[in-house]
């Protein structure tokens, strides 16, 4: 294929997903806000009232950035881990592999689909914390970095294991039992510094840790970790992931019998 | 017994498809493809025939990208879909056996979605959908989901979406299961002059005179293995006798006795006649006219192929046993 004939494979899957995701706006945009909105609440405006000041910042300012960022991370993850499981299991991903569009175009495509429901969730859910707190962005070009970067990673993890999924249990498994432990130990709700050297330690092997400081430190300018460390930790993973991926399509693994 | 098909390459253009020395294993150990070589000359309606599970939709399967081979070598219009898989793709069209589309998308989506996987720009697929949509009916259901489309209408929308980047060989996997009688013959049609306008395509099918009236070459496979490969022609004069069912214009009391032909009475105004095939149809008609019978209307009984088909078969497997 020619480098137009790629570009509109690209921006053919790309477009398909959007639609996909746009259509069933009640069941892919609207519960993440409202979730977000009654955490703001709940956790922000009621408990956060009694737990005070947390790294010099109300506590519902504290965890904006982190809920952000998680609600980046699961739509990202889940647009993906549906999309591509669904047409695996019904067949319709055979429109894409007896076509020539290459291995990493199918792969970006999707990716490109994660990132921009993972996106557009995070859009939203920062449009409903402006009813709670105020936001005044730090350091914007690290904000949109690692919210951009971060997204990507969970879209490929996505699409790696709609790969792997035979069933929709399995398709769930990642995301209950690894990803949600994850997020909610990562530093949402709280600094590192609270916990006891030990599960500090423990907690740095936590790559969404980098993620959610990484994000606040370019929404408010405080950080648990270094924002390169951020950095970094996600351009590893995303190189690693996106590579594995690209060899499981290769190989046919979970998609050709 | 196998006899060299006809050869329709011209200039020696390398065939649309060359398969050589297939082989199937599946994880589990279910030898799916044994041993299957077979060529499509550019320009053939090719059948390729076999009982349900002796490999043909894996043989598909490979060829389309959808399924691993163990061993052997594909060839598409000369290309290696090992060495070069986006030349030999884009030359292939499928129309599987299962609908494989997204039901939740509208009809015109489906279209031009696939188009888009070729690098067909979205102006030019539009034009190109509207083109194939209104020539199988289908321009009316454009922005309808699929998922609201009859069967025949579902299998028409199949054939669009694989003629959407006007492939060179098309494939049709049991195109028309679960069809309507009207809707296949316009399917037929269709199908016809599209190989008239130069597109190769190979069926299969599990109605046999579909193959019978529309393919020049066939291939037979039988537990992963080609049992025939020859031309249609060839292979159906290889039947020794022929059954023609009969209309009577008077109910007939007793059937005459005659050593020339086998005669059956299926009812009153119905006979059957099985016929040697080199004994000439006049043989027939003498005899009738020398005992008054009327004879009305005349037609095959079932599709020839069907039976060399069953016999076939059961040789490949008595040898087996």
């Amino acid at each position: 294929m020619s480098g137009q004939e790629i570009w509109v494979a690209f921006k053919t899957l790309f477009m398909k997903e959007l639609l996909r995701f746009s259509r069933i706006w009640i069941q892919t945009i609207l519960p993440p806000a409202v979730t977000m909105g009654l955490y703001f609440v709940i956790f922000g405006h009621l408990i956060g009232k009694a737990i005070g000041e947390m790294d010099g910042f109300q506590y519902i300012d504290y965890i904006v950035p982190g809920l952000i960022m998680m609600s980046v991370i699961t739509n990202a993850y889940s647009n993906v881990v549906s999309s591509f499981f669904s047409s695996k299991m019904h067949g319709h991903i055979q429109e894409l592999m007896i076509s020539p569009t290459p291995h990493f175009i199918i792969l970006l495509g999707y990716v490109a689909g994660g990132v921009a429901r993972g996106l557009g969730v995070g859009l939203v859910v920062t449009l409903v914390s402006l009813l709670f707190t105020e936001m005044n962005i730090q350091h914007p070009f690290i904000t949109v970095g690692i919210v951009f970067l971060t997204a990507i990673l969970f879209s490929i993890a996505g699409l790696i294991n709609a790969i792997y999924a035979k069933t929709f249990d399995a398709m769930n498994i990642i995301p209950v039992f690894i990803l949600t432990p994850l997020t909610y130990l990562g530093g949402v709700f709280y600094s590192v510094n609270l916990l006891s050297p030990f599960w500090q330690q423990v907690s740095l092997f936590n790559p969404v840790l980098y993620m959610v400081n990484g994000f606040r430190y370019g929404i408010l300018g405080v950080s648990d970790i270094n924002p390169l460390a951020s950095f970094a930790v996600l351009l590893i993973f995303i190189s690693i992931l996106f590579s594995f991926a690209i060899y499981l399509l290769n190989k046919g693994i979970g998609l050709r019998e | 017994m196998s006899e060299e098909p006809y050869n329709l390459s011209v200039n020696n253009a390398p065939p649309a498809l060359s398969v050589q020395h297939l082989k199937k294993t599946y994880e589990n150990g279910v030898v799916a493809v044994e041993e299957i070589s077979l060529t499509v000359q550019q320009g053939d309606f090719f059948a390729l025939l076999g009982a349900n599970g002796a490999g043909k939709s894996t043989m598909i399967g490979v060829v389309c990208s959808l399924v691993n081979k163990s061993s052997g070598t594909i060839e598409i219009f000369g290309h290696d879909l090992d060495t070069e898989p986006h030349h030999a793709k884009a030359s292939i069209g499928l129309v599987p056996q299962e609908f494989n589309f997204n039901i939740f998308e509208p009809v015109i989506e489906i279209v031009i979605n696939q188009g888009g996987y070729y690098g067909i720009p979205y102006k030019v697929a539009y034009q190109r959908a509207e083109v194939l949509l209104k020539q199988l009916d289908l321009w009316g259901k454009r922005k309808e989901k699929a998922l609201n489309l009859s069967g025949g209408m579902k299998r028409r929308l199949m054939i669009a979406r694989a003629l959407i980047h006007r492939p060179k060989l098309l494939i049709l996997d049991e195109p028309t299961a679960g069809v309507d009688i009207e809707i296949r013959r316009s399917m037929w049609a269709f199908l016809s002059q599209l190989n008239h306008s130069g597109t190769t395509i190979i069926l299969t099918t599990h109605y046999l005179e579909e193959a019978e009236n529309f393919c020049r070459n066939i291939v037979i496979l039988d537990q992963g293995k080609v049992i025939e490969n020859t031309t249609m022609k060839k292979l159906l004069s290889g039947l020794q006798t022929e059954t023609f069912i009969l209309d009577l214009k008077e109910p007939l009391a007793h059937l005459p006795n005659t050593n020339d032909f086998k005669l059956f009475q299926r009812d009153a105004k119905t006979i059957e006649v099985e016929l040697d095939k080199h004994r000439s149809l006049n043989v027939m008609f003498g005899f009738f006219s020398q005992h008054n019978i009327c004879v009305m209307s005349m037609r095959n009984k079932s599709n020839r192929l069907e039976a060399l088909f069953v016999k076939l078969i059961k040789k490949s497997k008595k040898a087996i046993r």
